[in-house]
């Protein structure tokens, strides 16, 4: 039976959930779901798949970018954003501001070999249209691993550092293909290993896959993948 | 015409038209091998403690120790005195080194190595293992060729125009006749200089048809029958024995060569085939009878003769990943980057930015798709969920609005010119530069003119190539850290000069020369869709497999 109590009582109800919602997503939680491509990590640590692939990443928010020739990504990926840009091992739920907008950093798995940026951002009540994200991930080495390649496919164009040095990039209106885009040689070094990417998208769906390879170009495997700490080593 | 005058205008003219052959020729890279590759009927070219030895009719003897530059060598004879003769032809098992060689019949010799300076340097009479049946044995038995085949058996073709090829069994430890009573058996006829290989579970035997020793009058070709035991019947491809003159064609004149014969397989390994042969007559060296070494390839069970590497412009492209080999630089598009989309902006374009994407009406959801004057691309979410949700080109083009021509699709109306090297290089870095692999845009970054280097050496065939972008000193090198590089300008040394095989599927394999030596084969190789590398070859994968392409 409606009643006016009932009705104001949904009116409340309403109420008070549009400002928590309103409240999370100033705060960076989910106004949508991650799923069905994307969960919070329920674990410290995580290793890669079968195929080597990299599923836990810490993200930020996207900030708005236009562009995806070489040239342009270049020049978005160089500007500096928020401070410790190239440097920062943030932790979920941190803050930056940008352009005077709040952006938070958030953990994510992907349950899938690529990690869904269009969803990501879609679950943030953001949208991955002309939009660059950050994403960092540590990968944990048992010993030092030379000769490894870090190898990525990016929907669309993508920079990525490891330790802090470019290793390699793809530019373009493109879609995501594994191992598009191949680093040359570079060693892993025992404990954290910091690796980082600027995913730069033009329009709609958005995605990046990364994984390792060793000498033989065999996904790369016994590192341990977590997220957060102090700094780049 | 004044007659003085027309002889001193024909003089004039002949000395023009000498210089302009002198200067043809001299301009003209090395061909069919460098250095006195003067020979006939050439025997199959053996190794032997790191150099190439072959040997010809007339005690014609060459050697190399690269497979590129030959010189002329020992010719074999036993201490009877036996080796001299015509069409020789050589197989090696185990520590012997067994010449067969035409002297009243065809005779063995034998030795332990083939190198005249080796104290092991002997050679030993085996006497002979075949000849006519009875003096009026219709066949004439001259050029041997041998065969150790996979179940270790070894077979000897021989014979010529008169009369029958035929195939005898040898014992591959004396390299005599297994039993000197069984008679040969009769495979071929209206051919000479036989050889038999091997090839997935076929017999091959190839022969030589046509006219020989006429110079560039003789109508030598190699053609080829194959069966399921080395006795035959040999059948062509068309279903005729070669016993009734089938044969199908291997490699006939072409070019400035003319008469191919004397097939003998190289086996280089790793699925790399390639055969020796002599033409009859190179008419760029006067018509003289040459040695060449050509690709071996393999089509629909047949093996054909593929091509050296020619000097030229090319896409290069991965077989792997369809992607072709660039400079690590901006491309820019043929004829420059579009300052309209349909009438709007083209996607990137920095002037096309300042106002938003106009033109371009693409979003994530659907009900907001209306491109203002251009494209509407839309995005279904359903499909965004993976790779590829992007830019589902729902809609077509939009009105032209205020494009050029005939809007988006219309182009500009006149030819594009191909882009200008020099123009476009002015915003590649000065230094070196990286190499990565992209779709082939016929971007000026993306032609290589590959380029044979004198006196750099060689390999089977071919001469070490220099790779440059086009139109300009730019050079594809081996890196200190071992990777892939471009350098400025080239300046001859071993980590940029390259090598190229054509493999038996007709692709190439691509080497540099400084891993070549005393190394494993490193060859160029995708990795993943944008990258090359160098990496091991390995016959069984399309990484290290690449096509030329006339851009």
């Amino acid at each position: 039976m409606i009643t006016l109590r009932n009705m104001c009582l949904s009116a409340l109800v309403v109420l008070a959930g549009s400002i928590f919602l309103a409240m999370a997503a100033a705060q960076g939680n989910a106004t949508n779901s991650l799923a069905p491509f994307l969960t919070r990590p329920a674990s410290a640590a995580r290793i890669p798949d079968a195929n080597g692939f990299m599923q836990r990443w810490l993200i930020l928010e996207p900030i708005p970018v236009n562009g995806q020739t070489e040239g342009l990504v270049r020049a978005a990926v160089k500007t500096e954003y928020f401070p410790d840009q190239f440097t920062v091992i943030p932790h979920d739920g941190d803050k930056v501001t940008v352009d005077g907008k709040e952006l938070f950093w958030h953990a994510v798995d992907t349950n899938d070999y690529n990690l869904n940026l269009y969803y990501f951002a879609r679950a943030f009540g953001k949208t991955s249209d002309n939009a660059l994200f950050w994403a960092v991930t540590i990968v944990n080495c048992p010993q030092d691993m030379p000769g490894v390649r870090l190898a990525i496919g990016s929907n669309a164009a993508s920079v990525w550092w490891v330790n802090g040095k470019e290793v390699t990039g793809i530019y373009g209106d493109r879609q995501t293909v594994i191992d598009d885009g191949v680093s040359k040689h570079l060693t892993l070094n025992k404990g954290p290993n910091v690796v980082r990417c600027a995913v730069v998208n033009g329009s709609g769906a958005s995605d990046f896959c990364a994984r390792f390879l060793d000498k033989d170009e065999k996904p790369l495997k016994g590192f341990i993948l977590t997220i957060g700490g102090t700094k780049q080593p | 015409m004044n007659p003085i005058h027309h002889t001193r205008s024909f003089r004039i003219a002949k000395l023009v038209s000498l210089l302009m052959l002198f200067l043809a020729i001299w301009a003209l890279p090395p061909f069919a091998l460098d250095g006195l590759v003067q020979i006939h009927d050439p025997s199959t070219i053996m190794q032997c403690d790191g150099k190439y030895y072959t040997y010809g009719t007339g005690s014609g003897s060459l050697v190399s120790d690269d497979g590129w530059t030959w010189r002329r060598g020992v010719y074999p004879r036993s201490g009877g005195g036996y080796g001299s003769g015509a069409a020789p032809d050589v197989i090696h098992i185990g520590d012997r080194y067994y010449l067969y060689v035409t002297a009243g019949g065809i005779r063995m010799i034998w030795s332990k190595t083939l190198d005249p300076n080796s104290p092991d340097y002997k050679w030993e009479d085996g006497g002979i293992v075949a000849s006519k049946e009875s003096p009026d044995d219709f066949m004439n038995p001259i050029d041997p060729g041998l065969l150790l085949d996979p179940d270790g058996k070894l077979w000897l073709t021989y014979g010529s125009y008169f009369g029958y090829i035929r195939v005898a069994q040898l014992d591959p430890k004396t390299g005599k006749r297994v039993d000197p009573n069984d008679k040969p058996v009769n495979i071929a006829i209206n051919c000479e200089a036989s050889d038999m290989i091997y090839h997935d579970g076929w017999y091959y035997l190839l022969a030589t048809h046509g006219s020989c020793c006429r110079g560039a009058d003789s109508g030598y070709n190699i053609r080829v029958g194959r069966s399921k035991k080395p006795t035959g019947p040999f059948i062509d491809h068309t279903g005729l024995d070669m016993l009734k003159g089938g044969g199908k064609l291997v490699v006939g004149s072409g070019g400035r060569f003319i008469g191919p014969g004397h097939f003998g397989l190289l086996d280089l390994g790793a699925g790399v085939q390639k055969f020796s042969m002599h033409y009859e007559a190179d008419l760029d060296r006067g018509g003289a009878s040459v040695l060449d070494i050509r690709p071996l390839l393999w089509k629909d069970g047949w093996p054909v003769a593929g091509e050296n590497m020619k000097e030229g412009t090319y896409e290069i492209e991965s077989v792997r990943t369809g992607t072709a080999l660039e400079l690590a630089v901006e491309g820019v598009p043929v004829g420059g980057r579009r300052t309209g989309r349909g009438g709007g902006a083209g996607i990137g374009v920095p002037s096309a930015l300042a106002g938003g994407r106009a033109g371009q009406g693409t979003t994530g959801d659907p009900a907001q798709a209306a491109g203002a004057g251009g494209r509407g691309a839309t995005i279904d979410p359903g499909r965004a969920g993976g790779t590829g949700g992007q830019n589902a080109q729902a809609a077509g083009a939009g009105a032209a609005g205020a494009g050029r021509g005939a809007g988006m699709f219309g182009g500009t109306g006149s030819p594009i010119p191909p882009q200008d090297v020099a123009e476009v290089s002015k915003n590649w870095s000065a230094g070196n530069i990286d190499i990565r692999m992209s779709n082939y845009m016929c971007q000026a970054q993306q032609k290589w003119a590959v380029t044979p280097v004198a006196n750099a050496g060689g390999y089977f065939g071919s001469p070490y190539y220099r790779i440059a972008i086009a139109g300009t000193d730019r050079t594809l090198a081996v890196g200190e850290d071992g990777e892939l590089v471009s350098l400025p300008a080239f300046t001859g040394g071993n980590e940029q000069l390259w090598r190229f095989d054509q493999l038996t599927d007709g692709t190439w394999r691509i080497m540099p020369k400084s891993a070549s030596p005393g190394k494993e084969s490193l060859a160029l190789s995708a990795i993943g869709s944008s990258f090359a590398a160098l990496a091991k070859f390995d016959p069984a994968s399309n990484k290290q497999r690449w096509i030329f392409k006339t851009p």
